[in-house]
């Protein structure tokens, strides 16, 4: 069989982003998906951040299938019936390139991407499950994909396989992730008109939202659930990492309809219909505890790779397509040279250590274990001071002196004034 | 319908019926029914978003692979579940994703 210049695995985000940038180079690349089509297997929360699709597509909203752009945020603490919250609305974003955030819906956004890539040249096979590299002296030849003639080779593999990275661990690069390291989100399509979003959440024509929920919207766990506005559906998911709710015996569908039923939820969620539930594993690894992200004639990117902001910034697929293109730039400098070992792939970790990615990721990466630290801001917290607030705004014949007195006694019964306030300023310094 | 009413509340299996599934006739995870029996914690029933692993009358562990949604969740919950991706083409297939 023929010899690929590249092999990819893995038509999400990072893997098409490679592609695209090797086959317009004319090097021959090949994706195998395992997927029926680009997209099938693919999910995320709801928002793609896009400043690196922007670059490889210019001004790719024009023709991308995306749903809304993003100019209004939100961002809110659930008590078990009451809410605090803080919106943004900025009329900047409704404007080209409208801030580079889109919500999409990943299932069409991913196989339009896959195409891109099929235009510039690349070949993508679907429905086509890789298995094993292939091995020559040490150095990844090629891939083992489960299908007739199924042995590939090229001088260089990209894995692009995503969270559930068996490929990366059977490799050696990456141990195991262990439960803390990995979010589960579950997450439903929930249908209604395009004219109803858009009274609902204040948006005009195409303008989107984001609703992040912390608190009781988790059941006080660490976590949060959200809220995406797409064009006549929304996108409604809860998040939380496999350690905690294995702690707590927790059913992921019963915490995604605790989420669904709380009083504030369920009023932005009226007279839709369920379409479709979905399931993904995020990973947060940390950033002392990425994986080995070359080998001889192998790159990771990707989830795989590591790639996720965990903050609240919420930023996976920008990254997993600057991990892409990346590889791939470094795979062209690679076949000038002819040297695809391990040393001759480094130029891509020096690349990811030069851009946001690395800095965010060592900036933000262990943003989830001091979160960990502090599970009272995901509970007592919420509860006390929306406990306060309810106290300053429940009429009463009392004086407004004694009403916020009274009100600050009971807050002060729960919390320590000065811990809260040690929190806060870690949990800040932690989160943006 | 009206806008007002609240979201129809579905059971999981009946959110599980709108997903399209391309079903394999052969399971892609495996536990270990030796490591189950003396597995006190069985986090596999519960940590499943999918609910795909159920304890029978007899405390053995029945899998309904047929709805996996894909998250490897299982895989990093419990140690000894042998997870492998469903044969190209088949298993969950998102139409929105």
């Amino acid at each position: 069989m023929d010899k690929f210049d590249c092999i990819i695995i893995g038509a999400g985000p990072a893997g098409v982003s490679a592609a695209l940038t090797i086959a317009r180079k004319g090097l021959t690349v090949t994706v195998f998906e395992r997927g029926e089509y680009p997209g099938s297997k693919n999910l995320f929360g709801g928002v793609l951040y896009s400043t690196v699709l922007n670059k490889l597509i210019p001004e790719f909203y024009n023709e991308a299938p995306v749903e809304r752009h993003i100019t209004k945020r939100r961002y809110s603490i659930l008590s078990k019936n009451s809410e605090m919250a803080v919106e943004f609305d900025f009329e900047d974003f409704n404007h080209p390139p409208f801030n580079n955030s889109f919500t999409v819906l990943r299932a069409k956004f991913d196989r339009w991407f896959a195409q891109k890539a099929e235009e510039a040249g690349a070949v993508i096979f679907t429905e086509t499950v890789v298995d094993d590299f292939i091995y020559d002296n040490g150095k990844v030849a090629g891939v083992r994909a489960r299908r007739e003639g199924g042995d590939v080779y090229a001088d260089v593999v990209i894995c692009a396989e995503g969270a559930n990275s068996l490929l990366t661990e059977r490799a050696g690069l990456k141990k195991k992730p262990l439960p803390h390291q990995m979010i589960t989100a579950v997450k439903e399509v929930v249908s209604l008109p395009k004219e109803v979003i858009e009274d609902r959440f204040n948006l005009s024509n195409n303008e989107g939202m984001a609703l992040e929920f912390f608190g009781e919207a988790v059941k006080g766990m660490i976590g949060s659930g959200f809220i995406y506005t797409n064009k006549d559906s929304l996108s409604v998911g809860v998040g939380c990492p496999i350690s905690v709710m294995k702690e707590k015996n927790m059913k992921p569908n019963d915490l995604l309809e605790s989420f669904k039923s709380h009083p504030v939820v369920k009023k932005l969620l009226r007279g839709g219909k369920t379409e479709e539930i979905s399931a993904k594993m995020i990973p947060e690894l940390g950033y002392g505890n990425l994986p080995r992200l070359t080998a001889d004639g192998l790159l990771i990117v990707g989830d795989a790779g590591g790639f996720v902001n965990p903050s609240l910034y919420r930023e996976g697929t920008n990254m997993a397509m600057y991990s892409g293109m990346m590889a791939a730039e470094t795979i062209l400098e690679a076949k000038e040279k002819g040297d695809f070992s391990e040393r001759g792939l480094q130029g891509y970790v020096k690349k990811l250590e030069d851009s946001f990615v690395m800095e965010d990721l060592e900036r933000y990466g262990d943003v989830p274990e001091k979160l960990s630290e502090m599970p009272q801001l995901f509970k007592e917290y919420p509860e006390a001071i929306l406990k306060l607030a309810k106290g300053y705004f429940t009429v009463s014949d009392l004086s407004k002196e004694d009403m916020h007195r009274q009100a600050w006694n009971r807050f002060k019964d729960k919390v320590s004034m000065w811990k809260f306030l040690l929190d806060m300023y870690k949990a800040r310094k932690a989160v943006l | 319908m009206s806008i007002l009413q609240p979201l129809e509340q579905k059971t999981l299996s009946e959110k599980l019926f709108l997903v399209r599934f391309k079903t394999n006739t052969e399971s892609h995870l495996k536990v270990n029914p030796e490591r189950c029996k003396v597995c006190k914690d069985k986090s596999c029933i519960y940590i499943c978003p999918a609910e795909v692993y159920k304890m029978d009358e007899k405390e053995n562990i029945t899998i309904s692979f047929e709805g996996c949604l894909e998250c490897g969740t299982c895989r990093i919950a419990c140690e000894f579940i042998e997870w492998r991706n469903p044969k190209g083409g088949y298993g969950v297939c998102y139409r929105y994703g």
